[in-house]
């Protein structure tokens, strides 16, 4: 399979996602679409990685290349799972304050 | 067409489908759930691609933990969808039209990018994401950011409490 054709995929993914956090107002749905947009690009990684072991097999036939990639999305997963949970804990919080979850309720930061 | 091709297409047909539901349906549980089904659908690409050991956290990790947390949080706060503010539909279309023009612009880019052409995936085959070679290398050379990722958890437990009892 061409890499281009993961490129697409994962791009139309991220784009789903991009126009979730422009187009939703509800915190939950917008904070989905960004774990959204983080599994494209963890899919477009794995990806990477098989295509840059392919072209290290063809130089050596026990090399390893493309083994960092698969750790990093591993490390991205790790960093997702506390980002969700300190995120929903801010939301909550945001629900508890102000009795609804939409986001435009945020913009009192302004002043 | 190959058995690979057809499952990789049905695989991100199903995929693109879930994720624009969960855009499109109101209730947020059932946004959650089209969400569920992204994260499957990926962890099947994980599956096709030879990378075993990330298909299986993909569904542990994401599928089984964080999309409980996010049930768990819209069960508690008992969300009507009925009356979820809506943003203007001009807000709306200006939004898909930007998402849009960024994946246009994108495809555009990589379709001419020469040092891509050729450059196949290896599917199926390859032992990189087996676990026993993702293994090794965690822990030899990435054993340090291993023990620190530990401490990133303690912190976000932490800061999770702290701002969950405020």
């Amino acid at each position: 399979m061409p890499i281009q054709y993961y490129i697409f995929f994962c791009l139309t993914l991220f784009s789903i996602g991009v126009i979730g956090v422009l187009t939703r107002r509800n915190a939950i749905i917008v904070f989905m679409c960004v774990e959204l947009m983080l599994n494209a690009v963890n899919l477009l990684l794995v990806a990477f990685s098989k295509m840059h072991h392919a072209a290290g097999l063809k130089i050596a036939a026990t090399s390893t290349a493309g083994i960092d990639a698969q750790i990093f999305v591993f490390f991205i997963m790790v960093v997702a799972a506390a980002e969700v949970s300190v995120g929903l804990a801010i939301i909550v919080m945001m629900f508890r304050n102000t009795h609804s979850i939409d986001i435009n309720f945020l913009n009192r930061l302004k002043n | 067409m190959s058995t690979l091709e057809i499952l990789f297409y049905a695989l991100s047909a199903f995929a693109v489908i879930s994720a624009a539901m969960v855009l499109i349906s109101k209730n947020p549980i059932h946004s959650v759930l089209w969400l569920i089904l992204v994260f499957f659908a990926i962890s099947g690409h994980y599956i096709l691609l030879n990378a075993q050991f990330l298909a299986i956290v993909n569904i542990i990790v994401y599928a089984g933990a964080i999309m409980v947390l996010f049930l768990f949080v819209i069960m508690l706060m008992n969300v009507k969808s009925d009356n979820e503010p809506q943003k203007k539909l001009f807000t709306k279309f200006i939004g898909v039209l930007s998402g849009g023009s960024l994946l246009t612009l994108l495809i555009a880019l990589v379709k001419q990018t020469v040092q891509l052409e050729g450059k196949e995936v290896m599917m199926k085959e390859g032992t990189i994401g087996l676990i026993h070679p993702l293994g090794k290398a965690l822990f030899s050379d990435y054993v340090v950011p291993f023990e620190i990722s530990s401490v990133l958890f303690l912190s976000a437990m932490v800061g999770a409490v702290i701002i969950g009892k405020k």
